[in-house]
């Protein structure tokens, strides 16, 4: 497809970066407080919940299950091309949301509450993003 | 009953309200646009450019909209705000505007709002990169914010049991409001199997559940008390107003199916009034899409959380319906040039002081108008009454 080279890439930065060669190594990183030992998703430098700095990367076990999703049915820009997909909020089990797409999911199967698996996907030529599978 | 007076007596009143042009504008500009609801705003207030001491805007269209602005209508504000929380912006200006009135440090703010967002989409966008927390969400494709709240819309569904029959009935009843208001857009009656027969744009939500994407700007002024009796019309006093927000991403929500920047607003908002929501008389509330109606009414008590849905049910809030709501047409059929917060301003002053011919409601005098913004990120709530 032409359009790919319209796709918005994220932009790694120097928080993010253990996340990134995290997904390019097949690995879903996440941050674990030490302070007040609960998961943290996006990574920050403070933790969330308790402002302690003692946050450390951890691997994530990539299983979790489906808190919301939606059809999407119009996308925008590049995106336009590949609707119908599915947009997945998905909760780990270490207790952070992420959102995603859900990948190889007949629409009748997906529904909350649902488990899913990440498996790490390269669409359209663009670098590889956590997407997500259903685990049944 | 209403009751008219707040526990404490009002410190502000709006005094002049205006709309632009509204719809497809691509022969002005976004700064045109706002100058001439400034404008129009302060004849209805019988106030002058030379008497505003406050300049409050929000917009993405200037890396400092009031320094743009002031400059572009030759004001030179000693207190200037450009807080930018999404669509609930203008009811959070108020809430500065009044403490800044308050400390004694202005007597008269304009607020204002101009977009172009409509005819800007013919330009064509550039790619940007996704940057800081965006880069964890964007490069999945959920078209926003539409994608983000029908994530929230599933949710409410999933939690309560709302249907997508509840979510139309939104849609119906501010159709019959937009049929009633010349300057609506979308003016053509349409039912719930319309709604729900509607193409796709992100399940559950259909296209008729969605706002419209127009051009348009607007502009209120609000002044001190003592200054509001000098005003051209009666005041229509700020009672109680409360602001929150929550997240910015929607994976960050804390829960998908509350609206919970809307009850902390709603409950500062009606504690300051010393009034309860079944006192409210007319209702404005920021309906981006239907399932904001739903989360909203929750969340600032009108009905009990889950119960949304059954309580717009049966053309509740339609014109001659129990619940006035969104009686301009609101976002989903009068405009909605992206952030929508000024307009339920603009309606609930005009209500409250009988302007509204037609869809008039009779005898309000209590309005109650509450923004939302971002992905359900943000809230404020602004309660008016008239003497
Ligand atoms: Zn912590």
């Amino acid at each position: 497809m032409s359009e790919e080279a319209n796709y918005a890439l994220p932009q790694s930065d120097p928080e993010s970066a253990p996340y990134w060669e995290g997904i390019q190594q097949g690995e879903l990183r996440i941050q674990r407080c030490a302070a007040c030992q609960r998961h943290v998703f996006y990574p920050r430098t403070l933790c969330p919940y308790c402002h302690s700095d003692q946050l450390a990367w951890v691997s994530a076990s990539g299983r979790g299950t489906i808190y919301s999703y939606t059809v999407v049915h119009r996308a925008f820009g590049p995106f336009a091309a590949e609707a119908p997909f599915i947009i997945a909020i998905v909760e780990l089990e270490e207790g952070v949301r992420l959102m995603t797409r859900l990948i190889d999911a007949p629409r009748e199967r997906v529904r909350i509450g649902a488990a899913v698996q990440v498996s790490f996907e390269q669409v359209s030529g663009r670098p590889p993003l956590p997407f997500f599978r259903l685990a049944e | 009953m209403s009751r008219v007076f707040a526990p404490r007596s009002p410190r502000a009143a709006i005094v002049g309200v205006a709309e632009s042009d509204l719809g497809y504008t691509p022969h002005r500009t976004v700064l045109q646009l706002q100058a001439q609801a400034a404008r129009a705003a302060l004849e209805d207030a019988g106030f002058s450019f030379d008497e505003v001491d406050a300049l409050f805007c929000a917009g993405n269209w200037s890396w400092s909209p009031t320094l743009t602005l002031a400059e572009y209508l030759g004001l030179r504000p000693r207190y200037s705000d450009s807080t930018n929380i999404g669509g609930s912006s203008f009811e959070a200006h108020i809430e500065h505007a009044v403490a800044a009135i308050e400390a004694g440090l202005i007597e008269v703010a304009l607020i204002v709002y101009g977009s172009t967002q409509r005819s800007d989409r013919s330009r064509g966008r550039v790619s940007p990169t996704y940057r800081l927390t965006e880069q964890f969400e964007g490069p999945f494709g959920l078209p926003t914010p539409v994608g983000a709240y029908a994530l929230a819309a599933m949710r409410h569904m999933h939690q309560f049991g709302t249907t997508s029959e509840q979510l139309a009935e939104v849609a119906v009843a501010t159709r019959k409001w937009a049929m009633l208001n010349e300057k609506a857009m979308m003016r053509d009656p349409i039912t719930i199997e319309d709604v729900l027969t509607s193409r796709w744009i992100a399940e559950p939500l259909h296209l008729l559940d969605c706002c419209l994407v127009t051009d348009g700007g607007g502009a209120v002024v609000l002044a001190s008390a003592q200054r509001a009796r000098q005003a051209r019309k009666p005041p229509v006093w700020v009672l109680g107003h409360g602001e929150a927000h929550t997240h910015a991403t929607i994976a960050n929500m804390p829960d998908l199916a509350v609206h919970q920047a809307a009850i902390a607003s709603g409950q500062t908002a009606f504690a300051m009034a010393g009034l309860r929501p079944e006192e409210i008389d007319v209702v404005e509330i920021y309906d981006s899409f239907t399932i904001t109606v739903i989360m909203t009414l929750e969340a600032l008590g009108f009905c009990p959380l889950g119960e949304g849905g059954a309580f717009v049910s049966g053309q509740r809030t339609a014109p001659g319906g129990p619940f006035p709501m969104n009686t301009n047409g609101g976002g989903l059929s009068y405009c909605h040039p992206g952030m929508y917060g000024i307009f339920l301003l603009i309606e609930a002053t005009r209500q409250l002081r009988g302007e509204c011919g037609p869809r008039q409601v009779s005898g309000a005098r209590l309005a109650l108008a509450h923004g939302t913004g971002g992905v359900l990120s943000s809230a404020a709530t602004v309660l008016l009454g008239k003497d």
